[in-house]
């Protein structure tokens, strides 16, 4: 009965209607191919991209030189050398990323006290020379104020569930 | 001898024992803030209280002594629920700024939160806001991180001797205030640092710099001064970033002075790092190893060893004393000397100039001599040390001879100059009547009392004294000399002194005026003017450029004390030995391997090329390298050269505690104390 059942099956063709059954129903499906770079695929508020340094509100960096994000980083990616700045306060003199090594796993960011050290959504900051991807203070903090927008409200979406 | 019960646990103590301390002796950790086991017990914080059966309360351990059947339970709900109680209260008021706060990592408050505290506040008023206060430049205050555990006033009062800080109003409103706006001046006052439990007392140089898990920690000795305190480089990288001090019962208990904590930043200026040469012009250039060895070859080959001196500084190391000894005695020149303060005494015996009752056996004396020194400043835990005897009740009565300083304990002042001793030697001056009464003598002469012409007379005296009332016994020696300089006693144990019928200081200067001596050997000794060597042919080693390197010839850059393993000899003769915390800068080397080098160079090679080998090679010299950190009792026996004692002053050789060696020459932090504690203290200079 088995050996009729599937002689059957193989004179009448069914697997391979089945098979182009199912791949002319993705004809009447919207498409899931998009014309990247000009169209981009929704990214979450949580996505850990290129590395940003934010700001307060007033202009004042957030980075305090508590060197956390430097003490947790498992790929030792992260340098930081800090002291008193003129009006006393504690302040970073150098914050270093070597991009080459960080693994992108984001612990800095949840090390962070004050939010400075963020990852933000951008992914295309692919360099043509290895020394473009040692970012300093000045490219972090400048990146910082280039996706502050987005990574405000990043935070802001995450924030219900931390 | 009462018995209690600890958790279970039956345990005696002697009487008087608190419960803490009866914990501790078990191993149970009790929390605390307030107390410390070297000041007195206030039982503010509440941190440690403990459950005691049959008591209504739970009580604080640290103010409680045992008592017969107790029996204290630690680790019981009630405690728990206690102890939680007291963190939350102390927490009101304590900005949560750990991420800024340099105590962050090591602070107490912080370690115990993890431990007692409520994860969320229940504090909605506003928190006390303190404004900071002034403790100088070594001291940084944020007085809102506070939490009145009195801590530094007790330290003040008690170890320092300087009461400059003090509590004001009460309560919630109590500030810890220094008395006077200028700061606190103590050479102790860095301690401060370690015992405050909070961020409240940082170490301003040190701030914001670094944390301390991103430290490498080195244990090793300090050089500063001749007692040889156990400290902790704590390094990053290549930089020194501080030091801290490391607990030794018999030396420098847990605090270290001012000068060794924070002269370190000296060790990043005005380094030698590569050898110099002076050319034709007059003018030092850069030079390789092998241009500055043919420099000295040439000069050298062409003298007799009496033509040649050496002259050994105060932060040698005994390795390189001996290579250079070595070494010089291969060149056939007995002109060796370690003591470039001018300090003349007889060296013939090692009772004659050790302290041979020992930093903690200072703590059993009644009636103390101080000839000729200011313990304060040549050796400030030495003072600290009198200062606890004196505390404790033992020490009856200080008496001093030579320039009168506040002593931070009260001091019978006896004159100032050598006719005082000569009268006591004698027996004619009343004072001697009080130290043959005395149960445990103690006369320390320093290098104040050593800097004249007629030491070693000096030296006699006070050796005549302390035998003819009773200082040296089969059990107790009180004959005591307080050296300034860490390498002295290592120098001396080496040999580093003039030979037969070799110069001394006095000796060798007087050559290079004559032209006698035509080439002197300068092992780290600054502190000699770069003029008194005439026109003879001055080699530097050493680590800074300070006066020696200014006058010399040829420069060899050496290592400082972190940057090599080492032997120093501390003022009571232990041996102890530093380590290597970071390298030495750029193409210095360690000080005993270009000693070593040089004498291949000039041929009389030294038969060691391993420290091993050099270790070895000093405790053939002198036995008591073989006994690291173990104090080997000197043999009392005939030093000092009797004759009469010259009328002149004893003058103390330190004119500024903060800066005494190269080191602390080149330090920015020890020259801003010298601003703020040292030059108000001087007389003021009239405008011109």
């Amino acid at each position: 009965m088995a050996l009729l059942d599937r002689t059957a099956r193989g004179l009448f063709l069914t697997e391979l209607v089945k098979g182009m059954a199912l791949t002319f129903s993705y004809m009447f499906k919207p498409r899931v191919t998009i014309n990247y770079p000009y169209e981009r695929g929704p990214i979450s508020p949580r996505f850990r991209g290129e590395h940003a340094l934010r700001r307060y509100p007033n202009g004042e960096e957030r980075c305090i030189a508590c060197k956390l994000c430097e003490a947790v980083c498992p790929a030792l990616a992260i340098t930081i050398e800090a002291e008193p700045r003129e009006d006393g306060s504690r302040r970073t003199t150098r914050y270093d990323i070597d991009m080459t090594k960080c693994i992108y796993c984001g612990l800095c960011q949840e090390a962070c006290p004050v939010d400075a050290i963020v990852e933000g959504p951008n992914l295309e900051f692919a360099t043509e020379t290895r020394e473009e991807l040692f970012y300093n203070k000045e490219k972090l903090l400048a990146n910082g104020d280039r996706w502050e927008a987005q990574l405000a409200a990043n935070i802001a979406a995450d924030a219900p569930y931390r | 001898m009462p018995k209690l019960t600890i958790d279970g646990v039956e345990i005696e103590v002697a009487p008087g024992t608190s419960v803490l301390q009866a914990c501790e002796q078990l191993g149970i950790e009790v929390p605390r803030f307030c107390y410390h086991e070297r000041l007195s017990v206030p039982a503010n914080c509440r941190m440690c209280l403990v459950e005691v059966e049959r008591s209504p309360k739970p009580v604080a351990s640290c103010a409680m002594p045992c008592g017969e059947g107790m029996v204290v339970k630690t680790n019981t709900e009630t405690v728990h629920k206690a102890r939680k109680g007291v963190m939350e209260f102390l927490l009101i008021n304590h900005p949560l700024d750990c991420p800024i706060c340099d105590q962050g990592g090591e602070c107490d408050l912080q370690d115990q939160a993890v431990a007692y505290g409520f994860d969320r506040g229940r504090f909605s008023e506003n928190k006390r806001s303190i404004k900071d206060k002034n403790l100088g430049p070594l001291i940084k205050t944020y007085m809102t991180r506070c939490i009145h555990c009195t801590r530094c006033i007790r330290f003040m009062d008690e170890i320092a001797g300087v009461s400059a800080l003090g509590a004001l109003n009460r309560g919630e409103h109590m500030e810890i205030t220094p008395a006077l706006e200028a700061g606190v001046a103590s050479e102790l006052s860095g301690n401060l640092v370690d015992v405050c439990p909070v961020g409240a007392l940082t170490s301003k140089p040190y701030a914001y710099t670094a944390r301390p898990w991103e430290l490498r920690k080195t244990e090793t000795i300090d050089v500063m001064d001749a007692v040889g305190a156990n400290i902790r480089v704590d390094t990053r990288g290549p930089e020194v970033m501080r030091v801290n001090p490391r607990l030794h019962e018999d030396v420098n208990e847990e605090w270290i002075s001012d000068k060794t904590r924070y002269s370190h930043d000296g060790l990043k200026r005005q380094r030698l790092d590569r050898p110099y040469v002076r050319g034709d012009d007059g003018k030092l250039r850069q030079a390789s190893w092998a241009e500055a060895f043919a420099a000295i070859r040439a000069k050298l080959s062409g003298l007799n060893g009496s033509q040649i001196a050496a002259i050994a500084g105060d932060l040698v190391d005994a390795e390189s004393a001996l290579a250079l000894k070595e070494l010089m005695l291969g060149l056939g020149s007995p002109n060796l000397e370690c003591r470039q303060d001018g300090a003349k005494f007889d060296v013939s015996q090692r009772s004659g100039y050790v302290m041979n009752t020992t930093i903690a056996g200072l703590e059993q004396a009644d009636v103390v001599l101080l000839v000729g020194t200011n313990p304060r400043w040549e050796a400030p835990l030495v003072n600290a040390r009198i200062r606890k005897g004196y505390l404790a009740g033992k020490v009856k009565k200080v008496a001093v001879i030579g320039q009168n300083f506040d002593l931070t304990y009260p001091t019978e002042y006896l004159g100032i100059g050598g006719e005082v001793l000569s009268a006591l030697a004698a027996g004619t001056h009343p004072f001697a009547e009080t130290l043959r009464t005395a149960k445990n003598p103690v006369i320390i002469v320093g290098m104040g009392a050593f800097r004249r012409a007629d030491g070693a007379a000096v030296q006699a005296a006070a050796r005549a004294l302390a035998v003819s009332v009773g200082a040296v016994r089969e059990d107790w020696n009180g004959f005591n000399v307080l050296h300034t300089a860490a390498g002295r006693v290592g120098a001396l144990d080496v040999g580093f002194v003039p030979h037969q019928g070799g110069r001394d200081l006095d000796g060798i200067l007087e050559g290079c005026r004559t032209g006698e001596i035509q080439a002197v050997y300068l092992l780290g000794a600054d502190e000699i003017p770069g003029e008194a060597f005439g026109n003879a042919f001055v080699v530097y080693q050493g680590h800074h450029g300070d006066r020696g390197a200014h006058r010399a010839d040829v420069i060899l850059p050496g290592a400082a004390f972190t940057e090599k393993a080492a032997t120093y000899v501390n003022t009571e003769g232990r041996v102890q030995q530093t380590r290597l915390a970071v390298f030495p800068l750029g193409e210095a080397r360690e000080d005993w391997k270009i000693v070593r080098a040089l004498s291949a160079e000039l041929g009389q090679t030294l038969p060691y090329d391993t420290l091993g080998q050099v270790r070895a090679r000093l405790v053939q010299v002198n036995p008591v390298f073989g006994a690291v950190d173990r104090l080997v009792p000197s043999v009392w026996a005939e030093f000092g050269q009797s004759g009469a004692i010259g009328g002149g002053h004893f003058v103390s050789p330190i004119e500024n505690f903060y800066m005494t060696d190269p080191i602390s020459r080149a330090s920015v932090t020890m020259a801003k104390c010298t601003e703020a504690f040292i030059k108000p203290a001087l007389p003021a200079v009239a405008a011109e």
